[in-house]
């Protein structure tokens, strides 16, 4: 039994196991989660062969490095991500967008993410998982998820229970574009908001602070100020809420966010831009640019039709 | 009823019930809630109730904004009688080791600590919410003379099972998490369990709650 695993040689910084997520959950507290990339999410699947919600290992900035153990598999690694894989004694350079095989004894040591946050490894099969409200995807502040709610740890082991038939070799010729203007609405408190601190929010710069995980992204600039309260009663929230706290700089809630909050809410990242927004780096800048609900509605069509033509390519 | 529905975002409905807060409004989020739930409508991914709001997320490959607006507008609600509300009491320690700040709240409040427990222990409660962390309930309301603010500089870590004060209302962390409340006591028992799935939460919205105070013998065995 358990003949095909994954031995860590070393974990990575934060990897974890991500599905779609969870739905119908955040009125007892517990948020969404799931891969924060969904596109580079689908496009791993698609290249080992999966339908679209087998579990994937999410790694951010430096990645795992795992030692083979077990019959004949494909992976398939997608993001910007540099990675070498070890075949006795020959070193290969990694392509993302493209299926491996991994054979007994091969290495895979996924060296770091290249200008970007978060990348994926999808494999042709199925991790021997036990799931929590039908998804695997793990949220480690909460010890919700596959592997007890914890991220990967050096040593450990992940077992492989299912291998797919017919290993097929694909390839995506796909580049992840970079961009630092996000798409906004207005938030419910926009308001609050001085006309001085409305021009800031929607044309100033802003950095990517170091304190940014997968519940939230918190930015630096200059403060926007509020003029009618810094508090508002606590209310739900959603992935891309940008809340301003009194100190006037913007958090970003992520996806595993806290599901209740209570500082203003002055603007919602647009559907369509989360997955370009997840993946910026701490230091990096980024711009709002307002657009309204048609436009986002618009927009979110856009970038599904090209996800869906991606997938189709493979 | 709903006062105004607006979105929050391209992918949620944002329902306002009022500016105030009262367990009638918060009565009115939970039927709306409940309501909602039960209708199982195409596209809804979640739903979170708060003290006068309600915000309803969806998924934008399946139905948007104005078609969602449309079937909320039009719903009928479930009537009164159909919501049961279920009543527990807590049992919380208030030895020292726990009460990180009731000396705190003693200055705060300008009153004695055994009057302070006094009027929280004769207290029932009403839960508003659930949420911020798994499972952790918003419970109201504290009589004027217990509201106090939050800490001014949050703690990084709260313990589990610990009781919080602000403002009007009390909650208890369902595991260690950072938090600014005002600390008075913790319970031994589990409000938030992930392994059962069907039913995680002890307390749910809607709920009454009294808390009963035990000794730190009794916490101590509390499991055994």
């Amino acid at each position: 039994m358990n003949k095909n695993y994954f031995e860590i040689l070393r974990a990575g910084i934060n990897s974890t196991f991500q599905d779609l997520g969870r739905n119908n959950l955040y009125h007892i507290g517990i948020p969404f989660s799931g891969a924060m990339d969904n596109r580079n999410y689908l496009l791993a699947n698609k290249l080992t062969g999966n339908d679209n919600n087998n579990p994937v290992i999410e790694f951010a900035y430096q990645g795992p490095h795992l030692k083979y153990h077990g019959n004949t598999i494909n992976i398939a690694i997608t993001g910007d991500v540099s990675f070498k894989i070890k075949k006795g004694n020959n070193l290969i350079d990694g392509e993302c967008y493209q299926s491996f095989i991994l054979e007994n004894n091969d290495e895979l040591d996924i060296i770091s993410t290249n200008k970007s946050v978060y990348g994926y490894l999808a494999i042709s099969g199925q991790f021997d998982l036990k799931l929590q409200w039908s998804s695997c995807s793990t949220n480690i502040k909460a010890k919700i998820g596959s592997n007890n709610g914890e991220k990967l740890s050096v040593n450990q082991k992940i077992i492989i229970k299912e291998i797919n038939q017919n290993l097929v070799n694909k390839k995506l010729n796909y580049i992840n574009t970079k961009i630092e203007n996000i798409r906004v609405m207005k938030g419910t408190n926009f308001d609050y908001f001085s006309e001085e601190g409305k021009k800031l929010f929607f044309g100033n710069k802003f950095k990517v602070s170091k304190l940014s995980d997968r519940m939230g992204m918190r930015l630096e600039g200059k403060k926007i100020e509020n003029i009618v309260d810094t508090n508002i009663r606590s209310e739900g929230l959603i992935k891309g809420v940008i809340q301003v706290p009194a100190d006037g700089n913007p958090i970003i809630m992520l996806s595993d966010h806290g599901t209740i909050g209570g500082y203003p809410k002055i603007g919602v990242v647009i559907s369509a831009d989360y997955d370009k927004l997840v993946q910026l780096t701490p230091g990096s800048s980024v711009k709002f640019q307002e657009v309204d609900l048609n436009s986002a509605e618009t927009l979110f069509k856009l970038y599904d039709l090209e996800t869906q033509n991606l997938i189709s390519q493979i | 009823m709903i006062k105004n529905i607006s979105n929050l975002g391209d992918a949620a409905l944002y329902c306002d019930f009022g500016k105030e807060i009262s367990k009638e409004i918060n009565t009115q989020v939970i039927r709306y809630f409940k309501t909602i739930q039960k209708k199982n409508i195409v596209g809804v991914n979640n739903l979170t109730p708060s003290y006068n709001k309600l915000i309803i997320s969806f998924d934008l490959k399946k139905i948007n904004f104005k078609k969602l607006k449309k079937i909320i507008d039009d719903i009928e609600i479930i009537k009164s009688d159909s919501i049961q509300n279920k009543k527990f009491e807590i049992p919380i320690c208030c030895e020292k080791e726990f009460s990180l700040d009731i000396k705190r709240l003693e200055e705060k409040l300008k009153m004695k600590e055994e009057k302070i427990y006094e009027n929280f222990f004769k207290k029932e409660f009403f839960c508003y919410m659930t949420g911020f962390i798994a499972g952790m309930p918003f419970l109201g309301d504290l009589d004027e003379n217990l509201r106090a603010k939050r800490l001014d500089t949050p703690r990084v870590k709260v313990p589990k099972g610990s009781i919080g004060l602000t403002e009007q209302f009390a909650n208890i962390y369902t595991f260690e998490s950072p938090g600014g409340w005002n600390i008075i006591g913790n319970t031994p028992l589990n409000i938030f369990d992930s392994s059962k799935e069907n039913e995680p939460n002890l307390i749910n919205p809607g709920d009454l709650v009294t808390f009963k105070r035990i000794t730190k013998e009794n916490y101590k065995n509390y499991h055994e």
